[in-house]
């Protein structure tokens, strides 16, 4: 009899990746922990072993092919007596890692979705499209080539060129002193950061994720954020800190949260959020410009989704502003980061039902673009804020309560808020699931402050 | 601030004594702080001073050596009980004072207070509040001096109960394995607020505490200004020669409370006035100046006189300057 080897997972957000090279042909014997072939993703390559023993037969996936889904199968395995049964895709399980939800907006992004580009981006400019991950890498090249006092740190940065491959191929271009491995001690290379910084480097440090940042959110506030108040505008802190953040997938409570709201409440920093590949490289080539400390916030999901991005010298988009992505005039849908990509969905659905929703990408949580968000409900009169953060206190909170103190005779119905539930995030797919924001629920609460059913 | 006479001969920081007028400048710088200290009590007790105000007396020759040591371009950063080291890089004391009282005039405008103080002008990078955070900032301004190639060497004061921090040993771990210039040098005054080092402490010879990460340490009597100065001189040369961190334990003591408001029923008052009696940093090396005959007791009282001066211009200043205008409130918090 014969089995299916199936294209694996190799991260908790993989969704497909490249089958780079068969280490077997047709006719092996192969055994358990024999190395099967190299499957290459957006973040890593790695090798695959077998698990079974057996025969292989037939090859499924040829090498070098790229975009094969998680699970599909890529090869079959004569077991024992058998012959090679017939390849049937029905015989595939349906996968369980992958969380289908995420794997339906994940790649390719439709280009249209994200069509709608800067406003100062001259007429004409030609677009190339590229992942929010190179779009990262570039900036940062970018400015480390325009600036020698710019540097990275943090873990696997250099060699294993990132964990999630944000910084792959600056170790090659600027040599050790500039891309640096730290050890895994967030607390410290954090404060250190901020020392070079103080002492008048650029550095970028670079979080594995957000989650971790937590061992060094003293260093964060106390020092970078507060030192230039507290030296009476002496002390100077240029510092870039970044790294994905929100829910990943799959990876429970501690590696599943977001941190917007906890750094944007903090006066002496700036807090950054984009979705779109456009706003990450331009906006992060002005937080590494910007004087200040900079959070910078990204998300893991989004790295591998691709966008257009204007191709000039020099993008760089000013801090503090939101856009406007999606013109409508019935509802306002406010978001940032991943929640931009719930809006769109979102938008679609509501078109279908004869509402035209205007969409704001808020990308700076902090300083927070109220101006265009009140604009915005003085023309739909209705607001709905969406964000996979909890919903205490969170930047939906902000922009309600803002909204409300600022538009309060425009609104046709009391702000509503979307967001993440009130609950640490769980491991199991079906309440991960449950535990965040959904596109029908966001079709749900603008239907409500429309009072439409 | 590194005094020229005393890097005369073949070189900087070789010459085995210091000469007679940087010795004089020694007590000086200690008496100055001393006195400083005092009076900063005593506007404290007054309320002319708010909020936590950690007094430097009785560790005065530990800042007052290491400082003299330094070379031009060196940096410090230390931790809240940071008068002495502002006054020591040679700020104003009427700009101290006044940070203290909470006045515009102060080195932060008024923002910062007691804990926070800081000087580019003078690289001194403050003044920082959070136990045991400095180090790390330390470390990195060291990463910067490294990276610059710029000859610097960053000093980077601890206490010892900082040096019980997590944090203390990422920093070890980072300077030794990328080779930065950074001498740190924890000042052991006994007592990590009321808790004094068998209490608090597994291994309480902290120059050792870098062994783990083969960063080389040394013991150092911290109420001698001289020791102090001369463990300094070889420390930083060590460490500016390439030769990595080092950590150099200051043995001293406070004789005052953590804060102000320190009942100090850890320890007895028969303890402290021991230790100010065999000990005191500067009446010993002011009858060390006497007795080798490099200074009568006539110059040590002119000494006390202009330094009594000093402070009550400063404290008067510090009394009289006005508060922040309002507007202040929010400038400074971005560039």
């Amino acid at each position: 009899m014969s089995t299916q080897i199936l294209m694996p997972a190799l991260s908790p957000t993989m969704e497909e990746g490249k089958l780079a090279k068969w280490l077997v042909k047709e006719g092996d014997e192969v055994h358990s922990g024999d190395l099967l072939a190299e499957i290459e993703t957006d973040k890593a390559t790695m090798e695959f072993e077998a698990v079974d023993e057996g025969r292989i037969g037939k090859l499924l996936v040829a090498e070098g092919t790229e975009g094969v889904k998680v699970n599909a199968p890529i090869a079959e395995l004569i077991t024992e007596d058998g012959e090679a049964a017939p390849v049937a895709a029905a015989s595939v399980k349906e996968p369980v890692a992958a969380p289908k939800e995420v794997a339906g907006t994940v790649a390719p992004t439709p280009v249209a979705k994200a069509a709608l580009i800067e406003p100062q981006v001259p007429d004409g400019t030609e677009m190339v499209t590229i992942t929010v991950r190179e779009a990262l890498r570039d900036a940062m090249a970018e400015e480390m080539r325009r600036d020698p006092d710019v540097f990275l740190m943090g873990e696997e940065v250099a060699q294993y060129q990132g964990a999630y491959k944000i910084s792959q191929g600056l170790l090659e271009e600027f040599g050790a002193k500039r891309v640096i491995d730290t050890p895994i001690t967030e607390h410290g290379f954090t404060g250190l950061g901020v020392g070079a910084g103080f002492a008048g480097l650029k550095p970028i440090v670079e979080f594995m994720t957000w989650n971790f940042a937590m061992q060094a959110i003293d260093q964060i506030i106390n020092s970078a954020a507060k030192t230039r108040y507290m030296s009476g505008g002496q002390m100077s802190c240029p510092i870039v800190f970044r790294g994905p953040n929100g829910p990943a997938a799959r990876v429970a409570a501690q590696h599943s949260q977001d941190y917007s709201a906890w750094y944007a409440r903090v006066p002496g920093l700036k807090v950054v959020a984009p979705y779109f590949a456009a706003d990450a490289k331009g906006l992060l080539k002005a937080a590494i410009r910007d004087p200040n400390p900079v959070v910078f916030l990204e998300n893991e999901i989004v790295y591998g989704r691709s966008f257009p991005v204007p191709k000039l010298d020099d993008f760089v988009l000013p801090i503090g502003k939101a856009r406007v992505i999606r013109e409508g005039k019935d509802v306002t849908l406010v978001s940032y980061s991943m929640g931009v990509a719930l809006l769109l969905d979102a938008a679609e659905e509501l078109a279908k039902a004869g509402i035209d929703a205007e969409l704001i990408d808020l990308r700076t949580l902090r300083p927070l673009d109220i101006d265009t968000v009140v604009a915005s409900v003085q023309k739909t009169n209705r607001l709905v804020t969406v964000e996979q953060d909890w919903p205490i206190c969170s930047i939906g909170s902000e922009v309600c309560a803002q909204v409300v103190e600022k538009a309060f005779d425009y609104l046709d119905a009391p702000p509503a808020k979307v967001s993440g539930k009130d609950v640490p995030m769980p491991y199991a797919h079906n309440l991960e699931k449950l535990a965040l924001p959904s596109v029908e629920e966001v079709v749900a609460a603008a239907k409500a402050v429309l009072y439409r059913s | 601030m590194s005094d020229p006479s005393v890097a005369e001969g073949d070189g900087v920081n070789t010459r085995p004594t210091p000469s007679s007028a940087t010795l004089k400048k020694f007590y000086h710088d200690m008496l100055l702080i001393r006195r400083f200290e005092e009076r900063a009590g005593q506007l404290y007790g007054m309320g002319l001073i708010g909020g936590f105000c950690h007094l430097y007396i009785g560790q005065e020759a530990v800042v007052v050596g290491m400082q003299n040591a330094l070379l031009p371009g060196d940096q410090v950063i230390t931790a809240y009980r940071d008068h002495g080291h502002i006054l020591a890089s040679g700020m104003d004391p009427k700009g101290v004072m006044a940070e203290l009282t909470g006045r515009a005039a102060g080195y932060s405008k008024g923002k910062g207070g007691s804990m926070h103080m800081f000087s580019v002008e003078k690289n001194f990078f403050g003044g920082h509040g959070i136990v045991g955070a400095q180090v790390p900032l330390g470390t990195g301004i060291a990463f910067a001096n490294k990276y610059r190639e710029n000859g610097a060497v960053t000093l980077a004061y601890m206490g010892e109960g900082a040096a019980n921090q997590g944090q203390v040993y990422e920093s070890f771990n980072m300077a030794e394995l990328w080779h930065l210039p950074v001498l740190y040098v924890v000042e052991n005054n006994q007592y990590a607020m009321g808790t004094s080092v068998e209490r608090a402490s597994a291994q309480p010879k902290f120059y050792k505490r870098g062994e783990s990460f083969n960063v080389p340490g040394e013991e150092v009597d911290g109420m001698d200004v001289e020791a102090v100065f001369e463990a300094g001189r070889k420390a930083l040369e060590f460490v500016r020669g390439g030769g990595g961190p080092m950590i150099l334990e200051m043995k001293t003591y406070r004789y005052r409370g953590h804060s102000m408001s320190d009942p100090a029923k850890y320890r007895t008052r028969d303890e402290v006035q021991s230790i100010r009696d065999r000990k005191d940093p500067i009446d010993q090396f002011g009858k060390k100046l006497v007795d080798r005959e490099l200074a009568s007791d006539v110059d040590l009282k002119t000494i006390d006189k202009e330094i009594r001066l000093i402070v009550n211009e400063a404290a008067e200043f510090a009394i009289e300057a006005p508060e922040p205008e309002a507007s202040e409130l929010y400038t400074d918090v971005l560039a």
